[in-house]
């Protein structure tokens, strides 16, 4: 009788075809434990099936990257045989279903594909987005998310330095949680993941396995449905605690000489890490499940492999150094066994009960996943809105809107509730435009940005690629630091419509665009897919994190103007650009008109430009102009230091354009009149246009005619998320 | 002087102290894993701030069961100094070195920020580059620092000079509305009776270097070295 029926086939996500497939690889039909593995390995979460053709076309080289995508984490050069190791990952779908702990095992996950290579994590980011404030669900997801993000960061002591939040009402039946680790590694002491030696043990260890997340890799690759809660117990539970041990274990481990391979087990757990090892390194595996260590009794082998229990590690050891691993994680206090031992085989075979439960190639598994190239049709182009067609709102109420709205009101209740300063090397906190960590021990640092902008790439996903690219290098430059590489975190709808795939593939295009020409290479990433929920896609959020280095960190720039009587330099050209602009969401309630454009050759002599003055001492603040536009950016920078501006605005374009416009490429300098001519020439000798907007002083901001006081933005930006969250928690 | 950092697993900020303390030091203290039993010849001991045992059951209180707490606290009788930084803070009054309790934030939140401290005795190791009344600015991180004693302990400590650090405003007004985690009488640090042992929740090595945003909290380093040494 035939154990496998299309209803079960159906139920493990996998497609007729895709069955066909395995019944050709088996030559035999599977039973469910080889099922399952088939179903997690093969799910979009773990095979990037209708992705990788368009990744491939990403750029992933340059001098300074040690290793790209394909490995646990992305590896740059930054000096003195140093590496940074990072990456960001979604973990949005169990995040919808339990707040608190998809946030939290996110964290968890990422940091451990951080620390995996070699790395000690030195910096947590985040890149969150949320439904409309009006959803009833919002508020309470904003909370578990938060609170499992501190929860998790904060107790393994690693400091969270930024981030961005976003709401809008696409996001109300999918909230995208994408969480980033920033590592500290020996470039000469980096581990890696393909396996070697037949005959080397198998070693497990961390903690032990239990029934949770069974087939969270399934989950995180289907659309929502209104049953989707029902999917809960497919959620992790994360125990950070341990996952402090398993660092400073893995660490220490890491000093001695007993490691071949190691490899963390996250999405897939047992199953991903085991094939991706064997795989890696051409060989075979023979596990027996019976030494697994595990929570709770009966366990079959479907769930141990399909299990997805945090804070476990797999790793081949050198012969005879069983006993010197050990020891170390019996300081730790960690469980540790032999579970298996390397074969030339081919095949994975696992034993439970002294039989053999599942008998598969590895790499037909591991490697030939299916591929798609799906069908796609480009996004249509919206039209360009002239500022004329945009009403014009007085320069000070438009203002007070925009620095109250939810994606411009301050994050402090957020991040608040992180640990920025553990560790000890914090030198931007959040709130500017990018975290600064130094590099412990020495005089370096790097700056930390995540970017996007999703209703540019809802009204045009090509250019809005382009500009998260564009817009991350800016964040990076804007603190003096030289941008050196991205991961990307790609957020879609259901990559079976061809509209979505349309976004994904623009997206994707706009994306290595801009990567190729400012010399920015993705040196890892993560895919998101099926954001949908009956029906309703999510604005395509393509995330870039990016990280840059600074030579000397006491150079370091930050957004806060630092003394009145100083001149203000608008760098790069405003033509008033309101198409898809928060100004006409926000204060005219429209959603529409193409986004402005990204000139990318301008945007890399532009960045040069600003860190050349920035290392020469030229600039005593420089803000990047995003969100909101120019006077958005000039309020940013009076707010932290509490010091006015009188700005100048010339008649050539409408004010509300010029005020609010989102044209890109543009930076805000405060410069000392000792240094204005000079920054001036240097501008003209980039090719860049630079003109003086105005002074800074006062208590107020002053444009057109009109003015407001600082204090009184501040209260407004710093106002809304504590009232929304119906929170106490003061500015002071 | 000669310090020690005690570090259990779960700690965080061991590696913060002992890097605050080598700059004031100008040299590394003795790095003590908690399952020793044996503490080596020091003028100061460190219990840092982290998540000892992931603050499971209770913030501090397996922390404060750890082999090497007994030895701490025989030191602390025989006169050493011992100084408890946040969980360090949890650890050592939940071990009986102060008296009081740490209770979850008033808001029950974890929250991470600058805050405003008032100097309310400068009469000992721990204090003696501050004045009285000074106002300094150290960080908080922390959930559960919401300190608590009975009454008639509380009025024998203040008597007694024991309250260490007030949470105030930058101009030093002690008032509810700059008090982070309910704390009764704002209070975020304390003494034992001698002023050997000082507790508290703020971070003073988090903003010991001006690239980090300030220094107010090298000075409690210093004195100690200066004392000490």
């Amino acid at each position: 009788m035939s154990q496998i029926t299309p209803e079960i086939i159906a139920q493990h996500g996998i497609k007729p075809d895709e069955y066909k497939l395995i019944l050709e690889i088996m030559g035999r039909e599977p039973n469910l434990t080889e099922l399952g593995i088939f179903s997690v390995m093969w799910s979009e979460h773990c095979s990037y099936k209708s992705s990788k053709k368009w990744l491939k076309t990403l750029p992933t080289k340059a001098p300074w990257v040690i290793c790209g995508p394909g490995e646990n984490a992305g590896i740059i050069d930054i000096g003195d045989d140093q590496a940074i190791v990072f990456k960001m990952e979604s973990h949005n779908h169990p995040s919808f279903i339990e707040p608190y702990q998809g946030a939290a095992t996110g964290v968890g996950g990422i940091l451990r594909d951080v620390f995996t290579m070699g790395a000690r994590p030195i910096a947590n980011m985040n890149a969150l987005r949320f439904g409309d404030p009006s959803n009833p669900k919002t508020r309470h997801l904003v909370a578990g998310v938060v609170a499992g993000i501190g929860g998790y960061g904060n107790c393994v002591g690693v400091p969270t330095v930024g981030g961005e939040t976003n709401f809008h009402k696409s996001y109300n039946g999918n909230i995208l949680v994408n969480a980033m680790t920033v590592g500290l590694a020996d470039k000469n002491n980096i581990f890696y993941s393909a396996a070697a030696g037949v005959g080397n043990p198998v070693v497990y260890f961390g903690s032990k396995t239990g029934r949770d997340g069974i087939h969270g890799a399934t989950m995180a690759s289907a659309e929502f449905d209104e049953k989707s809660e029902e999917k809960r117990p497919t959620v992790q539970v994360g125990d950070p605690f341990t996952e402090k041990l398993l660092i400073e274990a893995c660490l220490e481990l890491m000093n001695t000489d007993v490691i071949v391979a190691i490899q963390d087990m996250g999405a897939a757990g047992l199953t991903s890490s085991s094939f991706e090892m064997a795989s890696k390194g051409g060989l075979g595996v023979e596990l027996d499940l019976d030494q697994v260590p595990m929570r709770e009794d009966g366990m079959t082998a479907y769930e141990i492999m399909l299990s997805e229990s945090q804070e476990r590690m797999l790793m081949i050891l050198k012969p005879g150094k069983e006993a010197e691993a050990k020891a170390i994680m019996d300081k730790w206090e960690l469980d540790f066994a032999i579970i298996g031992t390397l074969t030339d085989t081919g095949r994975m075979v696992l034993k439970r009960h002294g039989a053999i439960v599942a008998d598969l190639p590895i790499d037909p598994l591991a490697q030939a996943s299916p591929e798609y190239d799906r069908p796609w049709v480009a996004p249509s182009k919206q039209p360009v809105i002239p500022a004329e067609q945009v009403e014009a709102v007085d320069p000070v109420s438009a203002l007070k809107t925009l620095l109250g709205c939810p994606d411009l009101a301050s994050k402090r209740w957020i991040y608040q509730q992180y640990d920025h300063m553990v560790m000890g090397d914090t030198v931007q906190r959040p709130g500017g435009d990018a975290g600064v960590v130094r590099i412990h021990g020495t005089n370096k640092a790097v700056a930390i940005t995540t970017d996007c902008t999703p209703r540019y790439c809802q009204a045009d996903p090509h250019e809005g690629g382009r500009q998260a690219v564009a817009e991350a290098y800016r964040n990076i430059s804007a603190t003096g630091a030289v941008p050196l590489a991205v991961t990307d975190n790609l957020n879609f709808g259901n990559p079976e419509k061809h509209e979505i795939m349309g976004q994904i593939v623009e997206a994707i295009k706009g994306m290595g665009q801009a990567c190729r020409e400012l010399d920015f290479p993705v040196v890892s990433g993560n895919v998101s897919l099926y954001n949908e929920t009956q029906g309703t896609a999510i604005q395509p959020t393509p995330a870039i994190g990016a990280v840059g280095l600074l030579d000397d960190v006491t150079k370091h720039m930050t957004v806060a103007f630092k003394a009145g009587g100083n001149h203000i330099v608008l760098l790069g050209e405003t033509k008033g650009w309101l198409g898809s602009s928060l100004y006409l969401r926000e204060v005219c309630g429209r959603e529409e008109g193409a986004p402005p454009p990204v000139a990318l050759h301008r945007e890399r002599r532009k960045g040069e430009l600003v860190r050349q003055l920035i290392q020469d001492g030229q600039v005593l603040a420089c803000h990047d102009i995003s969100d909101g536009g120019l006077l958005v950016a000039v309020a940013e920078m009076a707010m932290p230091g509490s010091i006015g501006a009188s700005i100048e605005a010339p008649a050539s374009v409408p004010l509300h354009a010029w005020c609010f416009g989102e044209d890109q490429g543009r930076y805000l300098l405060e410069v000392g009149q000792d240094d204005l001519v000079a920054v001036l020439e240097a501008a003209q000798e980039h090719d860049c246009v630079a003109r003086v907007i105005g002074k800074t002083g006062g208590e107020t901001i002053s444009v057109g005619g009109a003015s407001v006081s600082v204090a009184e933005l501040r209260d407004i930006n710093e106002g809304w998320l504590p009232a929304f969250m119906g929170a106490e928690m003061s500015g002071h | 002087m000669k310090a020690a950092v005690i570090v259990f697993p779960g700690s965080n900020c061991d590696r913060d102290v002992a890097v605050a303390l080598e700059a004031s030091l100008g040299s590394k203290p003795l790095m003590v894993w908690h399952r020793d039993t044996q503490l080596p010849e020091v003028d100061l001991v460190v219990v840092p701030g982290g998540f000892s045992y992931g603050d499971y059951l209770r913030c501090g209180a397996m922390a404060a069961h750890s082999p090497i707490m007994r030895e701490v606290k025989a030191r602390a009788d025989a006169g050493a100094r011992v100084l408890g930084i946040c969980n360090g803070f949890q650890i050592i009054t939940e071990a009986g070195l102060l008296p009081g309790v740490l209770m979850r934030n008033a808001q029950l939140k974890f929250i991470c920020k600058d805050v405003h401290l008032r100097v309310e005795n400068d009469r000992n190791d721990f204090c003696r580059y501050y004045r009285t009344g000074d106002v300094v600015r150290f960080p908080i991180a922390h959930a559960e620092g919401n300190y608590f004693v009975d009454p008639q302990t509380y009025r024998e400590m203040e008597d007694n000079g024991q309250i260490a650090f007030r949470y105030c405003d930058a101009k030093g007004n002690v008032a509810p509305e700059f008090n982070p985690n309910g704390s009764l009488g704002n209070v975020a640090g304390v003494y034992n009776e001698k002023k050997t042992v000082l507790g508290l929740m703020p971070h003073p090595e988090r903003l010991a270097e001006d690239l980090l945003g300030g220094a107010d909290g090298k000075l409690m380093f210093d004195s100690l070295v200066e004392a000490l040494s």
